[in-house]
């Protein structure tokens, strides 16, 4: 980790031509359906109730993980996103409290509190120095104290208007998902078309490089902090609009914050930075998707579920980086 | 980053903190200052069993981070320490069956499981050459659903008193000391022995020479991937330990040293070590530990709720590793 090489250009174009994570998800999804076919007698992925379902649950995995991909290409992590999601449900729906004029505030409120914590994650790393994991790690113990010590169960309730977010449908697909997809456009192209992109894959390729031509690398990082922490907050919206009211449980429950970091590296991601995609992360996203609604139909022990999982991280990581060690260099 | 485990007073000496000039790390001045207001808010800590309860409790943690620094001046993370921990717990509870005849064996094929994990996370990031970051994230999620299957979800046997007694049991009519707990003696035994093989051998220099530079290390003839793969063994085993000295402390619950690994590295981290690696100290990562473990203490004599404990152990963590960080750029 610590002697991350550039890899020359030859090897990045290689790479990119077929991400593995396309060809994992494809298996998984053959696989999907092999089973469907011996167990369920093809009845599982041709509803399209169970297809709506596996997409939904994506959903709030998949945004927080767009913001957990822009820190990882830019060589930094974050730990506190599992608690920026409890914080935002939480708050988001004791300010509501089921009273539909208050959305707006609650959401302005929510999104302050943020961007306040993606500035103070991006300053203690690049102005204190502290490295990222533990900085990150500090400042969700921090979030998880001050939640705990003001909420003990669900708090609030969100007005049934705000619930679209979860349940609502644009015509014959979930508005969730429409939200799902229009956040990786953004985030793709923020960091195909944008000046900030470009320069956050030079701050993870190499800082120091990054710094001397001229770039202000902590700058960039602070804001890749920051909408990471953004993402958390949107996440934490949907959660929040799909159970009715936000608990202190709910972000360290849904293990966003490991579990995003698996997908970002899953979907092809260096977790040493300066390599990556968005739409890797959403294959990546989609693979445990896919897993996790095959899993539950078929009653599949729920911690073997677990053993799989660790094993498909693994493995597609090796599959990265066995691929670039062949590349001639 | 320095090279060197021992503290060098630069040439701008005078203006260092009085106990670096005289050599002491940072963390033994926080344990201290810990020590000092514990026994302030309950005088019974002065006795020599309220002072050595307090490493009873602290001897998981203690032993798990000593495994963790191993990992870490080799430049790496073991995150699947915590489920290491926590399949112990799990496993020897329901292989016991609360029979103390069952204990030697358990105890041994507990031990088996430690260097077997430790061999797979190193085989993981030497040969697949996973980030151990991941790797050991991968490794701790299939430990966690290979333990919570095994014993179905709920926490099922008994430990028989021969098990519990590692991190319970006292050894009573000690001279000056009435009582010493054999969690205490078990650290000091592991504290020995991981110092003497850290600081004083060979294979300790390459633990922080793969840390600090793996290619110059490479060139200098030290088998790199074989030296990697003992720090994840060593780690695992004291994992294993750790878990042994947790359920006897403890008692058999479902998420038992959950989360330990994370506490191990900032542990380490408060002692000084260097993430990323070429760093570190034995004796300063275990004070780091007691540091931590006295602070909990703290916090509870002070009256402060659970939860904001979390937050005040959350500042604590950055403000030290940031302090560390900021010494270090002084120093350049």
């Amino acid at each position: 980790m610590a002697t991350a090489t550039v890899p020359n250009v030859r090897d990045r174009l290689q790479l990119e031509k077929v991400p593995p994570v396309y060809w994992i998800l494809l298996i998984v999804l053959v696989l999907a359906v092999v089973l469907d076919l011996l167990f369920a007698h093809g009845q599982i992925l041709s509803s399209s109730e169970i297809f709506a379902n596996m997409l939904v649950r994506s959903v709030a995995l998949g945004i927080v993980a767009v913001g957990q991909t822009f820190v990882m290409i830019g060589g930094s992590i974050d730990l506190s996103v599992a608690y920026m999601v409890s914080v935002t449900a939480v708050m988001a729906s004791f300010m509501m409290q089921g009273d539909e004029s208050r959305v707006p505030l609650a959401i302005l409120v929510v999104l302050g509190i943020g961007v306040i914590v993606g500035l103070v994650n991006g300053l203690i790393i690049t102005k204190l120095q502290v490295n990222a994991l533990i900085a990150t790690l500090g400042v969700g113990l921090v979030l998880k104290g001050l939640l705990n010590a003001s909420f003990e169960n669900f708090a609030g309730a969100v007005p049934r208007s705000f619930q679209w977010f979860g349940y609502g449908q644009i015509g014959p697909v979930p508005a969730s998902v429409v939200i799902l997809v229009a956040v990786y456009i953004i985030g793709a192209f923020i960091l195909a078309k944008t000046k900030f992109g470009a320069e956050l894959y030079a701050v993870g390729g190499n800082r120091e490089v990054a710094r001397l031509s001229g770039l202000r690398t902590d700058r960039t990082l602070i804001v890749a902090h920051v909408l990471c922490s953004v993402t958390a907050v949107l996440t934490g919206l949907f959660v929040v609009s799909r159970l009715r009211s936000g608990a202190p449980w709910v972000g360290p429950d849904g293990v966003y914050d490991l579990e995003s970091i698996a997908a970002v590296v899953v979907g092809g991601t260096a977790i040493s930075g300066g390599r990556g995609s968005v739409m890797g992360t959403l294959a990546g996203v989609l693979i445990f998707g896919v897993l996790d609604t095959m899993f539950n139909q078929l009653q599949v022990d729920a911690f073997l579920k677990l053993v799989l999982r660790g094993a498909i991280i693994i493995l597609a990581v090796a599959s990265y980086t066995l691929r670039s060690r062949r590349e001639p260099s | 980053m320095s090279t060197s485990p021992t503290m060098v007073s630069g040439p701008r000496g005078e203006q260092k903190a009085i106990w670096r000039r005289f050599g002491i790390a940072p963390i033994y001045v926080v344990v201290v200052l810990l020590f000092i207001a514990i026994a302030v808010l309950n005088p019974q800590f002065m006795e020599p069993a309220g002072f050595l309860n307090l490493f009873r409790r602290a001897a998981p943690l203690i032993v798990v981070t000593v495994g963790e620094l191993f990992v870490i001046v080799g430049g790496g993370f073991d995150l699947s320490a915590g489920s290491v921990v926590s399949f112990t717990v799990i496993a020897s509870a329901l292989w016991l069956n609360n029979d103390p005849n069952n204990t030697w064996w358990v105890l041994l094929v507990l031990l088996a499981f430690g260097v077997l994990v430790g061999l797979v996370n190193g085989f993981v990031v030497t040969v697949l050459k996973v980030p151990s970051l991941i790797g050991t994230l991968g490794m701790l999620l299939l430990i966690r659903g290979f333990g919570l299957y095994i014993s179905g979800g709920a926490p099922r046997g008994y430990f028989p008193d021969n098990f519990r007694i590692f991190g319970r049991g006292f050894i009573e009519d000690v001279p000056f000391l009435d009582r010493v707990p054999y969690a205490v003696l078990i650290l000091i035994g592991i504290g020995l022995i991981a110092g003497y093989f850290f600081h004083q051998t060979v294979l300790g220099r390459d633990f922080l020479a793969i840390g600090d530079n793996p290619w110059a290390s490479r060139l200098s003839g030290v088998h790199v991937a074989r030296v990697r793969v003992l720090t994840f063994v060593i780690s695992a085993v004291c994992a294993v330990i750790g878990g042994v000295l947790l359920g006897g402390f403890g008692g058999v619950t479902i998420d038992a040293g959950l989360g330990l690994e994370l506490q191990a590295i900032s542990a380490c981290v408060l002692g000084g070590a260097a993430l990323l690696g070429g760093k570190g100290s034995v004796p300063r990562a275990m004070a780091g530990a007691v540091a931590l473990e006295a602070l909990f203490t703290l916090l509870n004599l002070l009256g402060l709720p659970k939860p904001l404990r979390d937050a005040v152990q959350g500042v604590i963590i950055i403000a030290a590793v940031a302090y560390a960080a900021i010494g270090t750029r002084n120093r350049k």
